[in-house]
């Protein structure tokens, strides 16, 4: 524990990677990271609402959940930004009530800016230095598209958000545009039926698709909540029982050749050989190693030849 | 029927306006609560900060009622309430305070507004989730049909529709599919209840809701535009004798009239040269008298200077001696109607007809008025957008304000306060005194057992319990609104609108955004990542449009805009403002209470270490702003600023001006060095 000044929270001394709120974010935290000390960095949840922009009410029932449980929670709420000025629109963090003096909570709200390398560099950073400091980072995207897959690889734990009868979803599966999540959560149990059928579909479309693994979990936000008990042990098996050092090292790889790729383009990949040739180099460096390192190895291989 | 919407400060000093009123001829009450007793709080209450007998008077138990209603006769008053999220609590405090006089509920008259969607849409001041909300009404429309069988239980609200922007089309549509929602959960109450009696959907089923449909009443807008505004009431006409007739069976003629109140819009009256505002009014107010077959049950009419901060009794008596001279000088009473085989006017009404029946098909596409509250917020946020633009380019001319803007000074607003009404700050001190003895002294067990029953009623499924019977038990046992309204969020949970914000498309291409942009752009390159502003309401004050309208421009000028929306503490904007990383801070606020919540919200902002400048608008009289800059504001906007790319413009070199060192550094760079 570091002299950082110790926030008004409810977690005991001691329990929790830090022991650092929000805003204490500072020495020790640097430390940390500059050890590349993510080993005790606790769930990453990809939260990706399919459709509904304006609804954030299942996030901010899990966030409840969480903090009921005495569980510090750092969200990264990402929106999709307006092509057209660039401008974004982060509105909907007014839906998420919380207690402004609870220092373990943290939730900010980033577009899909195209600066420093995009969304997933970005939410990534992001994510990575809350995860030192938080016991559940939850990265919340909207929308299924090319940035929101990049972002799913930053997680341990990918749960995407369906509304009952938006048939969307199930087409970007079909599509191939999305990879099948750990927890597919369906809205609006309180609709009854509809919800329930949702459920089925889903469950079929995912087990015709070899999914074998995925739990489908019903919730309704609306007062008298339901499921999101349930929701948090299936995010929580999952945790559990996914090897979260493997899939955390194929994520640092692949993180690194989306970044030396989006920085150095094809010429840099060929300058490495290929695609082929960098992933097999990836391969073979330190399992270790953060993402900044392996970018860094990539870049000084390709200076040599 | 000839009103003010009036009351403010205390139960007391309301009394003794409200009793001026009478003696000048007024003909009902028209009562203004102000914001806590509106959303639901105690005086004592954090939010309430700033609030207390700002826009209307505080009622906090049945003790203020009392002294609200002291002296004046309830059997023989028609009083309108505009309340909604708790007008059932009102309501329960006007019944005990009637059976204090001695008078049976039987014989009480007047109306809650009591219309919650509009809340969501426009106005802000819900307190409950919207199927709790909906339960609530239909719980008050059972008991008023059965025991208070004079009272309008609801007033639909296209009002502040027309406020937040919408078109004539929206104004109707969303009205008519709102009065849908309501009298189909009616419906379902009264059918629950004769179900379980016989078996069968009788005869008698039918009769009440006959009754329920013949109660519900309107409180509409008028326009400027008060040709369309007329045929607009005739096209609503239409819309609900055909809603009655086809979807709820009604047959009684009587019950079929469209029955509604006004009061002319308050949107198009400009704080600059605001003597205008009267002419605005006048030809408003013929809107909704010229023609007999549509003519307004009740008229109230804003004061002139509405847009600079509150009225005071002088203005609403100006107000009131217009519908004077309208009724009682001029010939319009004298007629029948007069657009009676109007060529004109029913092709007029037949475009609106076809619109509105078209918007209200989407709406009802959506799964009804309260599944598409985000649906037709967005669309609100679009249509004032859009009202917006065309005064900033011009194309829609407003005297005094984008055109002839040349002015002598004006000796209307010439004295120390500006022409408006200071509501003294001790009063809040005093109210929070009131009712710490007011507590003091009740029977505290009996509140709690009241309280208790309460929450259990609410938890019971609707139709089951009825929530007015355990709210005027409550009433009669001395809680206070912050305590039945807290036993009810309890209970339903605690609920967030939509913004709306989101749903808004972004701006069509024009030159001057494309040169903000520019500039936004060049910021960017200086900050090293996109400005990024918050923008939110502190206090109580629900009325959005304005603080929506900066939102969605700063993103069309390519801004990161984190919008808090409504009703939020300073530590809450504090905590945000941290978390966000923002640049800039955009306050808006128009219930006069800015005295004391902006200094509050920059005291939390410094006090958590966030340095980024804060810039204010809303209502805030030309006196005020010194004080406010001393505090710690960078700029200061009022309505007389309606040029909003400028604002930003603005904004951006002030975000530019205290920007740091440029931020040097690519992905490579930031890669490298962890």
């Amino acid at each position: 524990m570091s002299g950082a000044p110790r926030p008004t929270g409810t977690r005991p001394e001691g329990v929790g990677p830090s022991g650092l709120g929000a805003h204490g974010v500072g020495a020790a935290l640097g430390a940390r990271l500059r050890d590349g000390d993510l080993s005790a960095a606790p769930a990453v949840l990809n939260l990706l609402e399919s459709t509904t922009a304006q609804d954030r009410r299942e996030a901010a029932a899990l966030l409840r959940a969480w903090r009921a449980d005495g569980q510090s929670v750092a969200m990264l709420a990402v929106d999709p930004s307006s092509r057209r000025s660039g401008g974004s629109l982060l509105g909907d963090r007014a839906r998420i009530e919380f207690d402004p003096t609870d220092r373990e909570i943290f939730i900010r709200s980033t577009s899909a800016g195209e600066r420093l390398g995009g969304l997933a560099w970005a939410t990534r950073a992001a994510a990575h230095a809350l995860a030192a400091a938080f016991d559940v980072v939850v990265i919340e995207t909207v929308g299924v598209g090319q940035a929101e897959t990049e972002v799913a690889d930053v997680a341990d734990t990918v749960a995407v958000v369906v509304q009952p009868g938006s048939g969307d979803v199930l087409q970007f599966y079909k599509a191939g545009i999305m990879e099948i999540p750990d927890v597919l959560v369906v809205t609006k149990a309180d609709l009854g039926t509809i919800a329930m059928r949702t459920r089925r579909d889903v469950g079929a479309a995912l087990r015709s698709l070899g999914s074998t693994s995925t739990s489908v979990v019903a919730v309704s936000s609306l007062s008298p909540a339901q499921g999101i008990e349930e929701l948090i042990a299936a995010l929580r098996e999952h945790g559990a029982g996914a090897d979260r050092a493997e899939r955390r090292l194929r994520a640092r790889r692949a993180n690194a050749l989306a970044d030396y790729a989006h920085e150095h383009g094809e010429r840099g990949l060929r300058a490495l050989g290929g695609r082929l040739a960098a992933e097999q180099l990836l391969q073979s460096q330190d399992p270790q190693l953060d993402t900044a390192a392996l970018v860094a190895a990539l870049q000084r291989s390709a200076g040599e030849r | 029927m000839m009103r003010t919407y009036a009351g403010h400060s205390t139960a007391k000093a309301s009394n003794e306006l409200y009793r001026r009123n009478l003696a000048k001829g007024q003909t009902g009450l028209s009562v203004a609560f102000d914001l806590p007793t509106q959303t639901g709080y105690d005086p004592d209450d954090e939010l309430a900060r700033g609030e207390v007998g700002k826009v209307g008077v505080p009622i906090s138990h049945r003790g203020d009622m009392s002294a609200l209603m002291d002296g004046i006769p309830l059997d023989e008053m028609n009083t309108s309430m505009t309340i909604n999220a708790t007008a059932a609590w009102l309501l329960a405090l006007y019944i005990v305070a009637a059976e204090e006089q001695g008078v049976a509920q039987q014989a009480l008259q007047g109306t809650t507004q009591n219309d919650i969607i509009k809340e969501f849409l426009a106005r802000g001041t819900y307190a409950f989730p919207p199927a709790a909300s909906m339960r609530l009404i239909a719980d008050m429309i059972a008991y008023t049909v059965e025991h208070v069988p004079k009272w309008n239980p609801i007033n639909i609200c296209s009002y502040h529709l027309q406020e937040a922007g919408a078109t004539p089309v929206q104004e109707i549509a969303y009205a008519m599919s709102n009065a849908i929602a309501v009298l189909d959960a009616a419906r379902e109450r009264v059918e629950a209840a004769h179900e379980s009696d016989n078996g069968t959907r009788g005869a008698e089923a039918q009769e009440l809701m006959e009754q329920v449909f013949g109660r519900i009443s309107f409180f509409v807008n008028a326009g400027i535009r008060f040709i369309e505004e007329h045929a607009k009431l005739r096209a609503m006409s239409v819309l609900w004798e055909e809603l009655g007739r086809e979807r709820y069976g009604v047959q009684d003629p009587r019950r079929l009239r469209f029955r509604y109140g006004v009061q002319v819009n308050s949107l198009g009256l400009t704080e600059a040269q605001p003597e205008n505002n009267v002419q605005r009014i006048v030809l408003e107010a013929l809107a909704v008298t010229l023609g007999r077959d549509t003519r307004a049950r009740a008229i109230q009419l804003p004061a002139w200077n509405e847009a600079l901060g509150l009225p005071r009794p002088w203005d609403q008596q100006w107000s009131l001696r217009i519908q004077q001279v309208l009724a009682y000088e001029t010939d319009i009473l004298e007629y029948p109607d007069i657009f009676e085989g109007s060529i004109v006017m029913d092709g007029l009404v037949g475009e609106l007809l076809h619109g509105a029946r078209a918007e209200m098909a989407v709406v009802a596409e959506h799964g009804g008025a309260v599944e598409a509250v985000a649906y037709m917020k967005g669309a609100l946020v679009d249509s004032h957008r859009e009202r917006l633009r065309r005064i900033e380019a011009g194309e829609q001319v407003v005297v005094g304000q984008n055109r002839y803007t040349e002015s002598e000074v004006s000796p209307l607003t010439a004295d120390a306060e500006g022409g408006i009404l200071v509501v003294d700050p001790a009063i809040e001190a005093q109210q929070i005194e009131h009712l710490r003895s007011w507590r003091s002294q009740r029977d505290q067990p009996a509140v709690d057992a009241a309280l208790a029953e309460l929450a259990e009623a609410a938890a019971a499924k609707g139709g089951e319990q009825n929530l007015m019977v355990a709210t005027i038990a409550a009433a009669r046992a001395g809680a206070t609104t912050g305590e039945w309204s807290r036993t009810l969020r309890d209970v339903f949970g605690s609920y967030r609108a939509p913004t709306g914000v989101g749903e808004a498309a972004a701006a069509p291409p024009d030159a001057d955004l494309s040169e903000l942009r520019e500039e936004v752009m060049r910021l960017q390159e200086k900050l090293g990542r996109r400005p990024k502003i918050l923008v939110g309401k502190p206090g109580l004050d629900g009325h959005s449009n304005g603080a929506e309208q900066i939102a969605v421009r700063a993103r069309d000028a390519g801004m990161d805009v984190v919008y808090e929306g409504i009703r939020l503490t300073p530590a809450q904007i504090a905590a945000s403002a941290l978390q966000e990383g923002v640049h800039v801070i955009g306050l808006s606020i128009l219930s006069g209470s800015h005295r004391e919540l902006i200094p509050a919200v920059i005291d939390a902002l410094r006090e958590a270490g966030v340095e980024a400048p804060v810039v204010v608008g809303g209502i805030i009289p030309e006196q005020d702003v010194a004080a406010l800059r001393e505090a710690g504001v960078a700029a200061v906007y009022t309505p007389k600023d309606f040029d909003i790319t400028r604002i930003m413009r603005d904004i951006v070199e002030l975000v530019g001006a205290e920007a740091p060192v440029p931020v040097a550094g690519s992905v490579a760079s930031v890669n490298g060095s962890a």
